[in-house]
């Protein structure tokens, strides 16, 4: 995937791409989406409007696969703001297996009731849209909204992500002392979002649900930057 | 409701001054927060800046400074501030520090500012210098009533349910298991849009259809001969009537009356959380001390009296349950005390004739002071008429007292250790000797023995010639406060108990014995303020004996400085009832009732209240010492 080295040699910067989609693209969505552009890369973190999306899929494989629901919340390196942000359960193409029915919490009437993810398609690129995303996990949330958006506009929907697991896993697994242990079979400290937070001192939220996943990975977020990196380090050290 | 402010508001519901809200205003606040992170050592706030959130700790920890630098308060968990700001110039007055990685939750202005118009008891914790403490224990005595004490309180226990397809049988025998005269019927729900549809821990739909009682199985099933396997719905009452959980008592109580019912399900939203009786709310509006009262007079005997032990308990445990004040609880379990103490001697002077001389039977300790909790040992003496004649006339009272005094340990108040009872020769004494004692104790004051004797600086009469402790009350109130060396000799013996301070996560702990682990609430706490306010009172002159009247008396005489005797008041009110609310529920577990209160069960907002009170006492100590100097030579 180009989208993983979105500064290579070769490779336009993540700015020339959003701003060279903005005018290839057909779609008027993705077209604003790709217009309201992106910070430079020298941009100082804690001037970056930021946003945490969490998806709850069916299963881990973007081709076979899709999207049951969506969190969306925007924030800052001062403020969350869960009151702004968004929440949209979606119909899947196919029925839902009982076993993700109950993984999720989401139930078969809520899902009977929901609409297609076309239907709500741009207004989740428009809360999107003018911000750096931040996930946990990037090999579920970037597959997963490209293949959705190709699937139904036709179209490519790519841009740099903020990852709180490989910021984590920058913490816990790169050191020397790290790959030391790892040599002598001590297993490397769970980077998983719920063992992640516990160590900064974040609460324990009870809920499996989107939006309250997307809150729990804007607080992880704002520790890490806080204990490793401060609001001064360029934007481009932290998204891939 | 979104699954995040659910989140949020579960959180917040347990703290005050959020835990009063209604539902409504609760969900507001939870629906408008924002969220902030600061790590261990940053500064939040600093003094001058602009503010327009109230700030709520969701985790970690922060310290508030005064203007000087000095450390002014250490907040955790539940706690708020910023709101001196808020409610002045939107500026921060008190600079803010994280001392742990802190998460906040930030309560917009416009948010904070209808809170305060809408909500009194918000209003008041806001407004009174932020002090939990006053604010618990004023809402502790405000929330004692019908009107204004929500419904959830009565509810005791889960709601038992059972599927409507189920057999008359199988909900008799769950009943029987869970010990209780009725049982919620539940089916399944299409959707979440039906009436009365809640989703389970499995996230499973039901839906509340019907109640069946005790009665209907009798009515319905056993007197008509119907078979065991009848399906609950045969028999369930078509319309179910139902209330909601932050309803008041009062609403139940005419919901009750209104459609001719005893039980009423309880609901939070749609989803069922207990079931309330009439009989709940009869409980908790009856006063069942004065009943109690009148029982003990009719009764001719010691046995019979010691019969009505279980019920004093009961009453204990009631009156904390309800939500009674301390100083209503003490006054409540010392007339029942005296009550019991005036019948026992009444049977000993049936026994033993009339009296050879007048005398006064006299307590002291939470008896003199109607503090009286459910165990407590016996503290009394007899004063007797100065024509009294040991040789003629002892041997009657030496038997009056022995009487009374087995009779009060067969009532469960045991005998006192420090033999401070009218058994002991030495406190069975003519008034003339009294009043000898007394001037002795004041006019040489030997700390040592003052340690053993200022339990006598509080008493009362409970029985007989009453003038005679009137005597003693009056020269103790004009001879003491006359005596510097007296006053510094009592204050240096209120020094010897302190509080546990540094109570912050980490309490500090006594190895008692057997006992782990423990903080003694009585001599760490309620004991020692009660010596302090003793100090103040007779420098005051003041004659009472309880520690709030006293508080008044001092208030009077501004002996302390604006605001103080407040202070003492919410800091004894709080350690009290705390002390109470830990015996009662070592009653209710039929377990010897102590004052020895385990850390793990205290709450997060429990540990506040009481490092706030702790505080209070470790501060009017100090002052104690200042007040009153010891004289030089």
């Amino acid at each position: 995937m180009s989208g993983e080295t979105g500064n290579g040699q070769d490779l336009p910067t993540w700015q020339e791409y959003f701003s060279r989609q903005s005018q290839a693209c057909r779609d008027p969505a993705l077209r604003r989406f790709y217009a309201a552009g992106l910070p430079s890369e020298e941009t100082p973190i804690g001037e970056v409007p930021l946003a945490a999306l969490d998806l709850e899929t069916t299963g881990m494989d973007a081709e076979r696969d899709v999207i049951v629901s969506i969190g969306i919340v925007p924030f800052d390196l001062r403020r969350i703001r869960p009151a702004q942000g968004h929440y949209w359960v979606v119909k899947p193409p196919l029925p839902l297996s009982e076993a993700s029915i109950k993984f999720h919490r989401i139930t078969h009437s809520e899902v009977a009731a929901a609409p297609d993810l076309d239907a709500v398609l741009d207004e989740v690129l428009a809360a999107l849209a003018g911000r750096v995303v931040v996930v946990h996990y990037r090999a579920i949330e970037r597959p997963f909204m490209d293949a959705a958006v190709l699937r139904r506009r036709g179209e490519r929907c790519l841009f740099p992500v903020i990852d709180t697991m490989s910021l984590e896993a920058r913490q816990q697994r790169g050191g020397l002392m790290q790959r030391l242990k790892g040599f002598f079979g001590v297993r490397p400290p769970s980077i998983r979002l719920a063992d992640s937070r516990a160590r900064y001192g974040l609460p324990a939220y009870s809920s499996h649900h989107a939006k309250v996943d997307a809150i729990a990975t804007a607080e992880l977020l704002l520790a890490q930057v806080a204990k490793h990196y401060g609001p001064d380090t360029p934007v481009s050290t932290l998204w891939v | 409701m979104e699954a995040e402010v659910r989140e949020i508001r579960e959180h917040m519901g347990r703290f005050p001054p959020f835990d009063t809200l209604s539902d409504e205003l609760l969900d507001e606040v939870a629906a408008s927060v924002e969220i902030a992170y600061y790590k261990a050592g940053s500064s939040i706030f600093a003094h001058g800046d602009a503010i327009h959130a109230l700030p709520y700790i969701r985790s970690g920890a922060v310290e508030v400074y005064r203007h000087s630098g000095e450390l002014y308060n250490r907040l955790g968990e539940g706690d708020i501030f910023g709101q001196f700001g808020l409610l002045r110039n939107r500026r921060v007055r008190f600079p803010v520090k994280a001392i742990e990685d802190t998460l906040l939750y930030l309560i917009p202005e416009a948010v904070f500012d209808r809170l305060c118009n809408e909500d009194d008891q918000f209003a008041d914790f806001v407004e009174l210098s932020g002090s939990r403490l006053q604010s618990t224990v004023e809402q502790t005595a405000r929330s004692n009533d019908l009107m204004v004490t929500r419904v959830r309180r009565l509810i005791s226990r889960l709601p038992v349910m059972i599927q409507e397809s189920a057999t008359v049988q199988e909900a008799a025998c769950l009943m029987t298991e869970e010990d209780v005269s009725s049982v919620l019927l539940i089916a399944p729900a299409m959707s979440d849009d039906t009436e009365r549809a809640f989703s389970d821990a499995e996230g499973r739909h039901w839906q509340l259809v019907g109640m069946v009682t005790d009665k209907d199985l009798r009515e319905r099933i056993v007197a008509r001969g119907a078979p065991p396997d009848t399906p609950l719905s045969a028999i369930s009452h078509g319309q179910l009537i139902a209330i909601q959980s932050d309803e008041s008592v009062y609403e139940a109580m005419l919901a009750m009356l209104r459609h001719n019912i005893q039980r009423l399900p309880v609901l939070h939203r749609r989803r069922p959380v207990g079931v309330v009786h009439l009989a709940d709310i009869v409980r908790y509006e009856t006063n069942s001390s004065a009943y109690l009262v009148s029982n003990i007079f009719n009764r001719t005997s010691v046995k019979g009296l010691a019969r009505l032990v279980p019920d004093i308990r009961a009453a204990f445990v009631r009156l904390v349950d309800e939500g009674a004040t301390s100083q209503m609880i003490g006054n409540a379990m010392s007339t029942i005390g005296r009550s019991l103490m005036r019948r026992l001697v009444e049977l000993a002077e049936e026994e033993l004739g009339p009296p050879p001389v007048p005398y006064c039977f006299m307590v002291h300790g939470s008896l003199a002071r109607n503090d009286q909790s459910v165990t407590t040992d016996q503290d009394n003496a007899l004063v007797l008429h100065d024509d009294f004649d040991s040789k003629r006339h002892d041997g009657y009272f030496k038997a009056l007292a022995e009487r009374v005094s087995d009779g009060l340990d067969a009532c469960a108040y045991p005998y006192c250790k420090g033999g401070i009872m009218a058994t002991n020769d030495l406190w069975r004494q003519p008034l003339s000797q009294w009043k000898r004692y007394f001037e002795e104790w004041i006019a040489q004051p030997d700390p040592q023995r003052l340690l053993h004797s200022s339990i006598f600086f509080d008493l009362d009469a409970v029985y007989g010639e009453e003038r005679f402790v009137e005597v003693l009350q009056e020269l103790i109130s004009t001879r003491a406060r006359q005596s510097p060396k007296f006053l510094a000799a009592l204050a240096r013996n209120a020094l010897s108990r302190t509080p546990p301070l540094g109570l912050f996560r980490t309490f500090v702990l006594e190895q008692d014995g057997k006992q782990n682990n423990i903080i003694n609430i009585k001599r760490r706490g309620v004991a020692p303020m009660n010596d302090v306010i003793r100090v103040h009172a007779l420098a005051a002159g003041s004659r009472r004996q309880n520690a709030f009247e006293r508080l008044d008396d001092i208030d009077q005489a501004g002996l302390l400085p604006a605001g103080q005797t407040d202070k003492l008041r919410y800091a004894l009110e709080f350690m009290s009832i705390m002390r109470l609310r830990h015996q009662a529920y070592e009653v209710k577990h039929d377990q010897p009732a102590d004052n020895a209160i385990d850390p793990e069960r205290v709450s997060p907002l429990e540990r506040h209240n009481l490092k706030e009170a702790f505080q209070v006492l470790s501060n009017a100590q100090k002052f104690l010492r200042f007040r009153y100097p010891s004289p030089t030579r």
